[in-house]
């Protein structure tokens, strides 16, 4: 028989005091689709559940001065919102393929990135759009950029007392259009074999800013520099596309694995073949706007 | 085992259950109130099976636990047929349609129906098929569901 208490405080100062008071035996919960699954699956669970869902105002999605998203936000709030859509599509396009309709509507993009799974669909497009990440303990706020986040597979940088608030994308993303593809086998209720995210900026036809996120491709989510760096103030071309594939793909850019998914081998073929495809969609999603 | 009162409004009813607060909603609704058209499948939100409405959106209550339920509006299959016991225009459908095989899932199918028909009274085939993604049929009788939330929603028009 699994035990466990089950709180649901109303505020941040209460969650602080819970994390206080049961220091290491407690874990917070917030739409519960990976926590619940955990606790089912490894018969284990902590002393106390600190739900995060009486923080009501921790559910938002606001552009003002760049853009702010709550980390209760459901995916679901984020697939079906407009200013997601057109402005943040790579954002739009990680929500909006989690497993189904049902855990969309629990899932929070906070949970996504606390869990901190290799393979989180919301990472590689928070990767490539500059995302931070807005930690508060009882000390006060603190900002950690997304790709200092992650410290290895289900490992992040928030501490014990701290909860992740919020996620803030620069204003300066407004010019960028992305796009983020998860292969996978099929088209829902599945984890991806591998994630590709980029982000881009044309001035005419030549690239003036690249990012290239990418996911299962190594122990956390991962930024493609190399290859962005190539992509900087080169032509929007198909052996230019091309040619940042090979980079990202190489073992400069990515470590990926053999796993039940897919090998390594074919995760590289993947990377090459996905990076042009998205920056060409990406390309695509400025004009659309 | 640590139990826990929750109050919610169930079938348009106000309820209390006093339940272990390690219980889900599933369970709940199967256990305490005897409300045994949601389904457990797989128990870890993948198969669809235990599919039930909560303040309008569709959620897997295998995941949910029941403290969450508190103050909500949760609907489950029993409680969209008419007081009379008409069929709702989904469950109608869905039997002109041989839209059941089994039956198993059909619940869950019918649950993630009318939070989408609520939703989207006019959907395209697509928005049909994102919306049953999360509820698996194993007699495979796709073509049929789909068709029958298609005729429903021409019905309900």
């Amino acid at each position: 028989m699994i035990e466990y208490d089950y709180k649901k405080p109303e505020s941040l100062e209460e969650v602080f005091g819970l994390l206080k008071e049961y220091g290491p035996r407690a874990a917070l919960i917030a739409g519960g689709t990976d926590v619940m699954v955990n606790i089912r699956n490894t018969k284990k669970a902590p002393e106390v559940l600190i739900s995060l869902r009486g923080l009501k105002d921790l559910r938002y999605i606001k552009k003002n001065n760049g853009y702010h998203i709550g980390a209760l936000t459901t995916h679901r709030m984020l697939e079906l919102s407009e200013l997601v859509k057109t402005e943040l599509s790579a954002l739009y396009d990680g929500a909006s393929c989690i497993g189904s309709v049902q855990v969309r509507n629990v899932a929070t993009i906070g949970g996504n990135i606390c869990n901190a799974a290799p393979s989180a669909d919301t990472a590689g497009p928070l990767l490539v759009l500059d995302a931070r990440v807005v930690l508060e303990g009882p000390e006060g706020r603190r900002s950690v950029p997304i790709y200092e986040f992650f410290t290895g597979t289900y490992k992040t940088v928030r501490k014990q007392d701290e909860v992740l608030v919020e996620f803030q994308i620069p204003a300066e993303m407004e010019h960028f259009g992305s796009a983020y593809w998860k292969y996978s086998r099929r088209k829902a209720m599945n984890l991806p074999i591998l994630g590709v995210s980029v982000s881009l900026k044309l001035d005419n036809e030549t690239i003036s800013d690249a990012r290239i996120g990418l996911t299962v491709a190594a122990p956390t989510p991962v930024r493609a520099y190399k290859a962005e760096e190539f992509l900087k103030e080169r032509q929007l071309t198909d052996d230019v596309l091309k040619e940042a594939g090979k980079i990202a793909a190489s073992p400069d850019c990515c470590s990926p694995r053999d796993s039940l998914r897919g090998e390594a081998w074919y995760r590289r073929e993947i990377i090459e073949v996905y990076v042009a495809r998205m920056a060409r969609i990406a390309a695509e999603n400025i004009k659309n706007r | 085992m640590k139990k826990v009162s929750v109050s919610f409004t169930l079938n348009g009813y106000p309820v209390t259950a006093e339940v272990p607060v390690t219980w889900s909603l599933l369970k709940t609704l199967r256990e305490d109130f005897e409300l045994t058209g949601a389904k457990e499948g797989c128990g870890v939100g993948e198969c669809g099976a235990c599919t039930v409405i909560v303040d309008g959106d569709a959620v897997n209550s295998c995941l949910y636990p029941v403290f969450e339920a508190e103050g909500k509006s949760v609907m489950t299959i029993e409680g969209i047929a008419g007081e009379d016991g008409t069929l709702h225009p989904i469950q109608t459908a869905f039997l002109e349609n041989n839209g059941v095989q089994c039956g198993y899932c059909t619940s869950g199918m019918i649950m993630s129906a009318k939070a989408l028909l609520d939703q989207n009274p006019d959907p395209a085939e697509n928005d049909i098929r994102t919306n049953i993604a999360g509820n698996f049929c194993r007699c495979t009788g796709y073509v049929q569901i789909v068709e029958a939330i298609e005729m429903a929603a021409r019905k309900m028009e």
